[in-house]
């Protein structure tokens, strides 16, 4: 088998993992790029709305700062997510964003002057100083309390990809296209690189590597609607479970978007509602404010799917002869404003519905969008259960997202995660940690496994089509792990799903071609991602309770005394047919925002008896330092900058608030 | 897969749909390019994406093509359609006759059937034009940001919304000829570059990069590229541009 040795092995070249390949590079390693598709062809390209930072340049941004995005970051994802995490992230955000300005991203700027904007369905002017002029301007959001969301038109995610790939360019990093990691290999206790599938020739390669950083983004091709690309499914994820020490976090936290096109399931960014576009029924009316008066169109997308579903059982969706959908309507915004902020949505509606977005309302329903789950890391990247595995992106469950991530905050973190992610897998490779010895045994044992288990596949000559257990498999999980979720029908799921995994083994090959058998590929990721479709399924029944995207019509309230924990599935035996699930509690007395009512959605959460203890406390600090300034009082209540690189740890400046 | 409904005639009967596909795998020495064709029923709102989805899950797994976002945004399903480079999976088939002939990009290395590696000649192109931004000084990142004027940087994602489908290549008269020719896609990056501030490279140092047959001064104005680009990029303009640019330097 023929066999490549660096330093550093990042698996998918998407934004986390091209930007820690960068930081890595940076520090003098050997770094080599695994992907399964140009790099620039990744799903980090299908960024639309933009990318939340608290530059804070805007007069709707206008006293944004670091605590305000931590804020909204925490309560957006039902206080599911590690706080440390959210502190580093929305810290880090302004320095990602002004580095990929100098990276030639054309962030759109601040124009001096008065402006028309649409503020909830009313026209305003809106007013920006001419200090301001030329700096990086934001756009509103859902769930957020300023206008934070940096954009490039809606091809942020595009111009933000092509600017990081040309820098690897840059700085030499070669890229293995069409390459597919198939297994790590490990010992159980140490990560020595993966056997990688060459999707040209078939081919098995060994890539020996002293650390592996998986960024191979989410799991959504599990669903049968979902806006994610083809690509996307979740092999990175599939692969770190298969080694049995290594832990998926969270993975029942699935997001489900707003306003996906009905029925394609093809994404229409957050911007839209962002920019002043409404939600509208059957009627045409605009029923959003009648569920949620303080934020309506903007709350977090977990609430806003809940009740667009729940206003389409009551009747008032409207239908076309795909289904029932409601009306995304950005007409009012006018063709000048769509013609230049809203131009990927106006092509996807004429290419895919035929409609000119200007004049008509968009057919919408929410669909699969975002993993919050994923491989199990420390606030530095490191997974859990593996020396030398590293995750970043959307593979991860860093944990910045917890039960639902902000729109603007993928796209974010991906960069930011690659920045401190790639740091510390550069400092993993300095120290002694960093020192491997890999025998050929094993890497001959992990390369006979993965061998067997395509030759499993080609050897059988079963019954089962790989296509048909697909969708069947996506049907389930649409049907029955959807939006809107409940105990019996998740028994039935998980019950379902383990039979699919059984007839997965039983499948009969249709054709033998020379070269990556496309058939062989879809065969052999589908036991892959069954394995991850029954991790959400199963973690999602079990967590009986309701947090962020997970809502249980039989639990449907947030359970903070039970449920402050974080699942854990380990898939120890190959011979399991459920994960065993862990659970790894949040700890109320560090954090720096104690659970509470989000601002938004339901306000019946079963309390923590910790939490008005901690409450109290804050309280007590505050008052302490009350002439303090702002960087101070965090500081007293939940130090973080010690878990940043050194060079991430500065004040970021912003227009009033010099350092 | 997304539900279907299948598409009807006046008559009450869907359009039967002939696919007419240019197969070929070099992996296989006995592999010898032939058409073959592939009848469906066509359904409301179908694209190639969900056409030639379909004939591979139910009738051919192993035919092979290349899909990524399925929303015209990330350039990988780039075909000849009828003859013609466009984008697969945004390509309606109610736009189509009942016959349809795909074909894969040419110029680009074969994979199989309707895959071509596209990848490896962008990132050849980004080497060989340097499509980055040159600029020594370091970014203060906990600093405010350099300013930019509002147009300036929408002027830029103008032509950074290229998304390297390589339609504008196959679709090149220069290319058909002269293979080392860096094409639209890498006369629009110079043209971006050039436009951008940040980027501290002077006209000489263009000229050094495209100011040669195999870039500016190769283009034989057919523009070809223009007509077919799927994302409209102004083409005709920047090439024109950029050559008189590059002339003026050749000159001195």
């Amino acid at each position: 088998m023929e066999t490549i040795h660096t330093d550093v092995l990042v698996i998918g070249g998407g934004l986390a993992g091209l930007r820690a390949a960068l930081a890595a590079r940076k520090r003098g390693n050997s770094v080599l790029i695994l992907s399964l598709v140009p790099p620039k062809r990744s799903h980090s390209a299908a960024a639309q709305g933009g990318m939340q930072a608290s530059l804070g340049n805007t007069t709707k941004g206008a006293g944004d700062n670091e605590d305000v995005h931590f804020q909204d970051t925490v309560r957006g994802s039902d206080w599911g997510n590690d706080q440390d995490v959210a502190r580093m992230f929305v810290h880090t955000a302004p320095k990602a964003v002004r580095e990929l300005a100098g990276w030639g991203v054309p962030w759109n700027r601040v124009q001096a002057g008065d402006r028309e904007a649409i503020i909830d369905n009313q026209r305003v002017t809106l007013s920006e100083p001419e200090e301001a002029h030329g700096l990086i301007t934001a756009r509103d959001f859902g769930g957020t309390k300023k206008w934070r969301t940096c954009y490039v038109s809606d091809g942020t995610g595009h111009a933000m990809l092509y600017a990081v790939s040309d820098q690897t360019i840059a700085e030499g990093i070669p890229v293995h296209e069409r390459m597919e990691a198939v297994s790590l290999i490990h010992d159980g206790l140490r990560c020595y690189g993966a056997i990688v599938r060459n999707l040209i020739d078939g081919k098995l390669v060994a890539y020996i590597a002293r650390a592996t950083c998986i960024a191979t983004g989410g799991f959504g091709r599990i669903y049968q609607s979902t806006t994610n690309a083809v690509i996307n499914e979740g092999i990175g994820a599939a692969i770190a479970l298969e080694t049995g020490v290594v832990p998926l976090g969270n993975m029942e936290a699935v997001q489900f978007h707003p306003t996906a096109i009905f029925p394609a399931g093809i994404l229409v960014t957050e911007g839209c509602r962002g920019d002043g576009g409404l939600l509208r029924d059957v009627d045409g009316h605009r029923f959003m404010p009648d569920y949620e008066p303080e934020k309506k169109e903007l709350a977090s997308r977990d609430v806003v799917s809940r009740r667009m579903e729940a206003h389409i059982r009551s009747g008032k969706g409207a239908k076309n002869r795909f289904g029932e959908h409601l009306w995304l309507d950005i007409t009012q915004l006018g063709a000048q404003h769509i013609d230049r902020k809203l131009r990927e949505v106006k092509e996807i509606c004429h290419y895919f519905l035929g409609i000119d977005p200007t004049k008509q309302w968009i057919p919408v329903r929410p669909a699969q969008h975002y993993s919050m789950g994923g491989i199990r890391t420390n606030a530095h990247g490191a997974a859990y259960g593996l020396s030398g595995l590293f995750a970043c992106g959307e593979a991860a469950c860093w944990d910045l997202h917890g039960f639902n991530r902000l729109g603007g905050n993928s796209v974010a973190e991906t960069v930011v995660s690659g920045m401190i992610v790639g740091e510390a897998i550069a400092d993993f490779c300095t120290s002694s940690a960093g020192d491997m010895s890999l025998s050929t045994a094993l890497l001959r044992e992990c390369a006979d496994k993965a061998r067997a288990e395509f030759s499993a596949i080609t050897d059988n000559h079963g019954p089962e089509n790989p296509a048909a257990l697909l969708a069947a498999m996506q049907a389930i999980m649409t049907d029955k792990v959807g939006i809107v979720r409940h105990g019996d029908q998740l028994a039935e799921a998980v019950k379902e799903l383990t039979e699919l995994a059984a007839r997965s083994r039983q499948v009969g090959l249709r054709t033998h071609r020379p070269g990556a058998n496309p058939e062989l590929t879809l065969a052999w990721r589908l036991q892959k991602m069954l394995k991850l479709a029954i991790c959400v399924a199963h973690g999602a029944r079990q967590r009986t309770e309701s947090r962020g995207a997970h809502f249980r019509e039989d639990y449907p309230q947030r359970n903070d005394a039970e449920w402050l924990k974080r699942t854990l599935a380990y898939w120890t035996d190959p011979k399991q047919v459920v994960p065993s699930l862990h659970y790894e509690a949040l700890d109320i007395r560090r954090m720096e925002l104690p659970p509470g009512w989000r601002g938004y959605g339901a306000r019946d959460a079963i309390e923590h008896p910790e939490t008005a203890r901690r409450m109290d406390q804050i309280e007590t600090i505050k008052a302490q330092f009350a002439n303090a300034d702002r960087h101070s009082v965090q500081h007293a209540l939940m130090p973080f900058r010690h878990l940043l690189p050194a060079h991430l740890r500065g004040d970021n400046a912003r227009p009033g608030e010099p350092v | 897969m997304i539900p279907l409904l299948r598409r009807r005639k006046p008559d009450g009967q869907p359009r039967r749909l002939t696919l007419e596909i240019l197969r070929h795998n070099p992996a296989d020495p006995a592999s010898v390019p032939h058409l073959q064709a592939y009848e469906i029923e066509e359904a409301e709102g179908m694209t190639l994406f969900i056409a030639l989805n379909e004939i591979r899950a139910l009738q051919d797994p192993s035919l092979m093509f290349d899909f990524v976002c399925r929303a015209g945004i990330c350039g990988s399903c780039a075909m000849l359609v009828n003859g013609r480079p466009g984008l697969a999976c945004r390509t309606l088939t109610r736009d189509l006759g009942e016959r349809i002939t795909l074909a894969p990009l040419p110029v680009f290395e074969l994979i199989g059937d309707l895959s071509v590696n596209t990848g490896k000649w962008m990132r050849g192109t980004s080497e060989r034009l340097q499509t980055w931004i040159h600029n020594n000084t370091p970014t203060d990142i906990d600093a405010i940001e350099t300013r930019m004027e509002p147009l300036t940087a929408e002027a830029i994602y103008e032509l950074d919304r290229c998304i390297e489908c390589g339609c504008c290549i196959a679709g090149c008269g220069t290319v058909q000829m002269r293979e080392s020719f860096v094409g639209a896609v890498g006369l629009n990056k110079i043209a971006r570059f050039r436009l951008d501030p940040r980027d501290t490279r002077n006209d000489e140092d263009f000229y050094e990069l495209v100011g040669d047959d195999d870039g500016v001064f190769g283009c034989m104005s057919l523009v070809g590229c223009h007509d077919v680009c799927p994302k409209q990029l102004p083409l005709q303009t920047q090439i024109a541009f950029l050559r008189r640019k590059m002339a003026v330097v050749g000159l001195i």
